[in-house]
């Protein structure tokens, strides 16, 4: 096992515990911003996973994977938060 | 020390770099008190832990393709350009509804008050 192997599977332990954490927070929530703000995280998370999988297998095809999964994120989360403010989406 | 250990030990020190600052950001996330103090914390894992993780592919691929992989790159650029956009969204409308709560507390039936959200 060479140290990048080791540092890969380090990493990847310190997302998946970040994503519990923010699971968490999305259950425990006292309102609707907290558990937006949450969901934004896991999806963070979620990307830099797919990113650090993608320097494991060195493969390059992950990236792409990531840039739409951020992409996606801000999507998701631009409309929670105008539905939060406005009460719909699209007006 | 050759050069491919070199980039190796590189991209540990900054996948580690990574993880870690992220950890910090749930942990922020979950220990602070209030909204608008929770909402600092994922911006750590935003920015410096996107940064570690993207110059760890950058230094990474580069490396293993003999020239420039400069495509992470695009990722951080993306983030920096979107995760202002929310974060303000979310604290406008958190503003908002703190508010609408405080004014519907303050006058359970207020005349002409369609504030429905």
């Amino acid at each position: 096992m060479t140290v990048l192997s080791l540092a890969i599977a380090v990493t990847l332990a310190c997302f998946a515990l970040a994503i519990v954490l923010a699971t968490l927070r999305v259950l425990r929530g006292p309102t609707a911003q907290d558990r937006v703000l949450a969901l934004d995280f896991v999806y963070l998370n979620a990307m830099l996973i797919v990113l650090v999988l993608g320097i494991e297998h060195a493969s390059s095809m992950y990236f792409e994977a990531a840039l739409l999964m951020a992409l996606f994120g801000f999507v998701s989360s631009t409309a929670l938060a105008k539905f939060l403010l406005r009460g719909e989406v699209i007006e | 020390m050759s050069a491919t250990t070199l980039s190796e030990a590189l991209v540990a020190v900054l996948l580690l770099a990574s993880g870690v600052l992220s950890l910090i950001a749930a942990l922020g996330l979950l220990r602070l008190r209030d909204f608008f103090q929770r909402m600092h914390a994922p911006a750590l894992a935003t920015t410096f832990g996107t940064w570690c993780a993207a110059l760890a592919a950058i230094v990474y691929f580069s490396t293993l393709g003999s020239q420039p992989a400069l495509r992470a790159v695009l990722l951080v650029v993306l983030l920096a350009i979107t995760a202002p956009v929310t974060t303000t969204l979310l604290a406008r409308a958190t503003l908002f509804r703190q508010r609408a709560a405080a004014l519907l507390e303050r006058e359970p039936e207020a005349p002409g008050s369609d504030r429905s959200a």
